[in-house]
């Protein structure tokens, strides 16, 4: 039977099926996908995680090895001193758990950098973190924390039983120290995306929401509320194929193409870096591990931002997952143009 | 073949094959409705959420559903629409129980 669309093709090594070409859709448009500068080295840590989410690209878990050693830690640190990164962003996992991770955070912030961490919030409640929202404080850390909605069902569905309510301790303890309170100049995000097979709301809309329930429901502050489109990868492609969404979902990322979020893609901007150390466009391509141009130094050791400005950046069939409705970063939605 | 096929939803535009003039027309109707207007985008995907529940379509029900969703919308509040459009269906119904009382009146000694 006919659906109006070509025949999907069957996805590659964990990438989803999809109706269209990425990089032919791109050409469509007269678009091509080049970096712009290098403002940001994305850090990820390693896939050990005190929660296993149904969503995470990362497929992270308790159970994961694979983890930054102290060595490339220090090549990360050697980078961002050796070209003034003005933008260390960190992620995992829990980035957390790695046993180099506040002597990474010292020395990024040493260097001049600013730096951001994907902190999962309930991993503050885990022995051997105390302190943490004080050493936070301390070194001036940007938070980005995922909290998928202000509802425990919602949140527990995709997060695991007993998240919630673990986050909203965290939460209490982050604004307890100034995060997210006005005037405090500590930078509390928070990040939403969508429990199940859907695209995710106007992000302004969603963050009235968010602030309004949180404020109400819980006494809680944050400072702005980002939205994040679920990519098509790993353990929520997994959950794309078991529950029969896959087409559909890939139909809709597809149809919702909007070329006014490709200038502002996060892979223009950033760098990423895995846990041994090697090079990509964004933390999606290190977990399908599509690692940078190949005729670029493809790690942390041989890192030149000046080669790698106006690359070539490598695209999949995932990248519709950035460039749908109002688009999706690490920074929420790229676009407030209508689609 | 069923009476409702999922797939039908996506090959909506088929009913174009014939007279796509008058399909044109309708999609930019449709289309024009659902803009942010007076009304946001999450209060007519709610409407439509509760209409087609009223209209029992399955293909729009199906459709709105998602859109809530998107719009931003949860389970109580999308649960809160259905029960609206449920319970003017209902009350409508049962307001025509008068007419029922008026029949019986008129041949009633």
């Amino acid at each position: 039977m006919s659906t109006g669309l070509p025949v999907l093709q069957p996805g590659l090594n964990g990438w989803p099926r999809s109706a269209a070409d990425f990089g032919e859709t791109l050409r469509a448009h007269g678009m091509e996908l080049q970096a712009a500068t290098v403002d940001t080295l994305q850090v990820n840590v390693g896939k050990l995680c005190n929660q296993a989410c149904k969503h995470c690209h990362v497929d992270a878990s308790p159970s994961r090895t694979e983890i930054m050693t102290r060595e490339t830690a220090a090549a990360v640190i050697d980078a961002v001193r050796r070209w003034r990164i003005p933008i260390v962003d960190i992620t995992g996992g829990a980035p957390e758990l790695n046993a180099s991770f506040r002597h990474l955070v010292q020395e990024a912030r040493a260097a001049g950098a600013r730096v951001i961490v994907r902190h999962n919030l309930t991993v503050m409640l885990e022995a051997g973190q105390e302190g943490l929202p004080e050493f936070f404080r301390d070194h001036a850390v940007e938070i980005a924390s995922s909290l998928p909605y202000f509802l425990e069902e919602r949140t527990d569905a995709q997060r695991g039983h007993g998240v919630f309510q673990k986050s909203l301790i965290a939460l209490r303890r982050l604004n307890s120290v100034g995060y997210g309170k006005t005037g405090s100049g500590l930078t509390l995000d928070l990040v939403y995306n969508p429990v199940g097979a859907f695209l995710p709301p106007a992000q302004a809309s969603i963050e009235a929401d968010f602030k309004r329930e949180l404020m109400n429901r819980y006494g809680l502050v944050f400072n702005h509320l980002y939205t994040i489109t679920n990519m098509p990868i790993k353990r929520f492609l997994d959950y794309l194929h078991r529950s029969g969404n896959e087409e559909r979902y890939m139909r809709k990322l597809v149809e919702a193409f909007n070329p006014a979020t490709v200038d502002g893609l996060m892979c223009r901007n950033l760098v990423s870096v895995d846990w041994t150390g090697r090079l990509y466009d964004c933390d999606f391509n290190q977990m399908l591990e599509l690692g940078v141009d190949p005729e670029l130094p493809q790690t942390i050791s041989d890192f030149d931002p000046k080669k790698f400005v106006r690359r070539r950046i490598m695209t999949r069939s995932h990248c519709f997952g950035c460039t749908a409705g109002a688009g999706s970063s690490c920074g929420g939605a790229v676009s407030v143009s209508s689609f | 073949m069923a009476y409702y096929e999922e797939d039908d939803l996506q090959r909506f535009s088929e009913i174009a094959k014939h007279r796509p003039d008058l399909f044109e027309k309708f999609m930019s109707w449709y289309q024009a409705c659902q803009e942010e207007g007076a009304l946001s985008r999450r209060e007519k995907a709610l409407i439509g959420l509760a209409v087609a529940h009223a209209l029992q379509c399955p293909y729009c029900i199906d459709a709105f559903s998602q859109s809530c969703l998107e719009a931003g919308s949860n389970m109580e509040q999308m649960t809160e629409a259905i029960h609206m459009a449920s319970a003017i269906r209902g009350g409508a119904a049962l307001i025509h129980g008068l007419q029922a009382h008026h029949s019986v009146e008129k041949v009633s000694m």
